[in-house]
């Protein structure tokens, strides 16, 4: 056990905050979920690809750093220390990505990595549909061969940034008459193709963060089928695995939050501490955001040293969405009569940053596979207990 | 940065489990309670050959010349066991109390204690009982007869037995006596000197406390799985009934996240980092919060059956409820990450977790 950093990476922090320190706009973007707000985000994709810091984990014939965990930890720290905006591209970047890199054939990697890591390709997901959520292998939608294509039809539904994305990875039926996890196959499909119609769905606070796209008879060229036809279902769970596992929720994020928790209640003293419950709310989520940060570099250590990730990817999805959502809880608390305020109101708090998490925060415990269903998966396979 | 033990730790580890799951099958664990020193000398000396006794003292004093880093597994190990025996205590505080002081004092009883041929007993200044007492040779105490004076440290040998006022615990295995009767005693060392080496021991024995829950919580944690496995009701394992899983699921996750916590407090201690204070009061408060959880749902997870004083699971539980107000309790432990947590002057958020040792 060594808990301290070594000289390269100590080097590795400094540079991306340098670099962070002059890129990074010096007011916020507005929300990834306008079109004005995705055009700015997608510019930041490149200004971030420019300076060479859009793929740290990626390999350097691919635009990246061929950083390592810890170091992409570090990255991590460093970006949402510096109040970096939110990647618009994270379906791409880090979820596609890293399946690409590992399923996807040589030309299918030169195709779609290069134009994903510049912001030119921006991706949205499409796994669930009306009657396949928690139970993704009741997928319907259908993509039938024919020859160097696939004509697919169906519905795909609730797809984070499909409004203004580019292009959709998901799963489609392209087996006739097939059951469940079988006859699936992972396909990518550009979101102008003819027979294609995204129609926005407003989110909790009003804006299209996702939508439900519709496809009639919308052709996919063959080139674009990732994996073995048929076999998209452990394609789609490497994916999975990656986004519950530990990119998609770095612990920067929460101890940013939980600083910024701390100012909050420090600065709302003595007054807040007429509710008792307040002060313990605070401290368990500093507690907490820093044992979710123990615990990722641990499984960093471990999957650098050749371990796999297993039941980290449940145990994690289930531990930052609670903490998320305690956090912004005990913020709207400290708020009071304040918390309701949007960041049009003139008494908001921190342009309505914490009312904007306290509603997004809501969604942790149900995407990404709920965590009634990450509870179901510890108990199969970390605890070993009967089947329900 | 590897946040990993290596594979030595991890076979000192082993050797220990294994030797525990050998020598201290439960039946002796409930021989122990009816056993009138509730203690086994030949149990105590073959832990001492492990040389689980010496891990934190210097070569130069006869022992390992490890650090907590090497002994935090071993004290999850016996939280595991439910060991009685106070060797955890013997070891994180006593041996290197005595080490430190060093001169005739240590030439004295070191060795002794580190063959396992005597045992020493610590009252530190927090506490208002002290734990095996009566089979100690010796007792190390904080100051004298008030018990809150950091500044002293002081040596009883053979405490007379009308010093010794027993205090029974629920759980049987603790032997626990009162702290006001047990006074006098050579001074052995006094000063700023003693000041930190109670602080060092306190930390230690909070260190020792959270690892002992981990292990206990783990150890709840597999009864329980192992009996909602097998017991049935409506004709199916109660252990496929949703409600049943997910409270052992949550008991799961708790402990995933305290692991850590604590592994890396027994780093901060070794380095001597200045976070140190704090990084234990959250590995004390995160492992507690983990060990009442799995009692909780370990006992409703077993029906009536976990109510009765015939399953081995009240072992864990007694043990968990009780280590929980050990080494400075809830509010001390709350006070002090407070203090650091909401100090001004402490720099919080991503990037500062592990800011670099003194
Ligand atoms: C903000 C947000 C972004 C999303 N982005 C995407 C995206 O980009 N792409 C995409 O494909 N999907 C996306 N989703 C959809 C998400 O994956 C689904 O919402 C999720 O899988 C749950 O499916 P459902 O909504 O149909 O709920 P249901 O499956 O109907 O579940 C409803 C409730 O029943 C519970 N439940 C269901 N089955 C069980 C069971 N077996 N045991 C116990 N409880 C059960 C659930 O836990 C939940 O509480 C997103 C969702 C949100 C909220």
């Amino acid at each position: 056990m060594n808990l301290s950093y070594s000289d390269c990476q100590h080097t590795f922090r400094a540079e991306a905050r340098d670099w962070l320190a002059s890129a990074v706009p010096a007011t916020p973007l507005p929300s990834f979920d306008t079109k004005e707000g995705f055009a700015a985000h997608r510019e930041w994709e490149r200004c971030l690809h420019e300076g060479r810091w859009g793929t740290v984990t990626w390999p350097e014939s691919y635009g990246g750093r061929g950083a390592d965990l810890i170091e992409w930890l570090i990255f991590e720290e460093e970006y949402y220390r510096a109040g970096a905006p939110g990647r618009v591209n994270q379906n791409g970047i880090f979820l596609l990505g890293p399946t690409l890199m590992e399923h996807g054939t040589q030309a299918q990697r030169q195709r779609f990595l290069p134009p994903m890591a510049a912001g030119d390709t921006i991706w949205a997901q499409g796994w669930s549909e009306p009657n396949a959520g928690s139970d993704m292998a009741a997928i319907r939608c259908t993509a039938e061969r024919h020859g160097d294509r696939y004509i697919i039809n169906g519905q795909k539904t609730w797809s984070t940034r499909a409004t203004f994305a580019d292009w959709l990875f998901g799963l489609f039926r392209t087996e006739a008459g097939s059951e469940r996890h079988r006859g699936l196959s992972f396909l990518l499909v550009p979101l102008d193709t003819p027979g294609i119609t995204v129609r926005p769905v407003r989110q909790l606070n009003g804006l299209p963060g996702f939508a439900e796209v519709f496809f009639d008879d919308a052709e996919c060229s063959a080139d674009n089928l990732l994996g073995e036809e048929g076999g998209g279902w452990s394609v789609a769970m490497a994916t999975a695995g990656f986004e519950r596992g530990l990119m998609l929720r770095s612990p920067a994020r929460y101890q940013e939050a939980a600083r910024r928790l701390v100012s909050l209640y420090l600065a709302q003293r003595p007054a807040v501490d007429r509710d008792p419950s307040v002060r313990g709310a605070v401290l368990a989520a500093w507690m907490r955001a820093e044992a979710y940060t123990l615990a990722t570099y641990a499984t960093a250590s471990r999957l650098l040293s050749g371990g796999h990730i297993g039941s980290e990817s449940s145990t994690n999805k289930i531990f930052w969405s609670e903490l998320d959502l305690e956090l912004h809880s005990t913020a709207m608390s400290i708020l009071g009569e304040r918390a309701e305020l949007q960041s049009t109101a003139v008494d908001c708090e921190a342009g309505g940053a914490w009312l904007e998490g306290f509603l997004f925060a809501q969604a942790g415990p149900i995407y990404a596979g709920t965590n009634e269903i990450q509870r179901n998966i510890i108990a199969d396979r970390m605890l070993g207990l009967p089947r329900s | 940065m590897d946040f990993q033990f290596s594979e030595e730790q991890r076979m000192f580890e082993r050797s220990l489990r294994e030797f525990l799951a050998a020598e201290l099958p439960t039946e002796r664990i409930r021989g122990l309670w009816d056993s009138e020193r509730g203690r086994s000398d030949a149990l105590w000396r073959s832990l001492a050959e492990l040389g689980v006794l010496s891990v934190l003292v210097p070569e130069s004093d006869g022992g390992l010349g490890l650090d907590e880093r090497d002994f935090v597994l071993l004290a999850e190990t016996c939280g595991y066991a439910a060991l009685p025996e106070p060797l955890v205590d013997s070891a994180l505080l006593s041996a290197p109390l005595l080490a430190a002081v060093g001169g005739e004092v240590a030439q004295r009883w070191l060795p002794a204690l580190l063959a396992g041929e005597v045992r020493v007993a610590v009252a530190t200044p927090l506490d208002l009982l002290v734990a095996d007492a009566d089979g100690a040779a010796a007792v190390l105490l904080a100051g004298g007869s008030a018990g809150d004076d950091d500044g002293e440290l002081r040596l009883l040998v053979a405490p007379p037995a009308d010093a010794l006022h027993r205090q029974d615990s629920v759980d049987p295995s603790r032997r626990l006596f009162s702290r006001t009767p047990l006074g006098g005693g050579d001074l052995i060392a006094e000063g700023d000197t003693v000041r930190q080496l109670w602080a060092r021991a306190l930390n230690r024995g909070a260190l020792g406390a959270a690892a002992q829950q981990l292990g206990a919580a783990a150890r709840v944690l597999e009864y329980s799985v192992a009996y909602a496995s097998e017991r049935k009701q409506f004709g199916r394992a109660i252990g496929s009934f949703q409600a049943v899983r997910n409270q052992l699921a949550d008991v799961a996750v708790a402990l995933e996240f305290a692991r850590p916590v604590v592994y890396r407090a027994a780093d901060s201690l070794a380095r001597g980092v200045a976070t140190a204070a704090r990084d234990v009061s959250h590995a004390w408060l995160a492992a507690g919060e983990a060990a009442r959880m799995a009692a909780r749902h370990g006992i409703q997870s077993h029906g009536a059956i976990g109510y009765t004083w015939e399953l081995d699971l009240q072992i864990w539980l007694k043990r968990i409820w009780a280590t929980d107000a050990l080494w400075g309790g809830r509010a001390w432990h709350s006070e002090r990450l407070e203090t650091a947590v909401f100090s001004p002057d402490v720099a919080l958020g991503a990037g500062h977790t592990f800011d670099e040792g003194t």
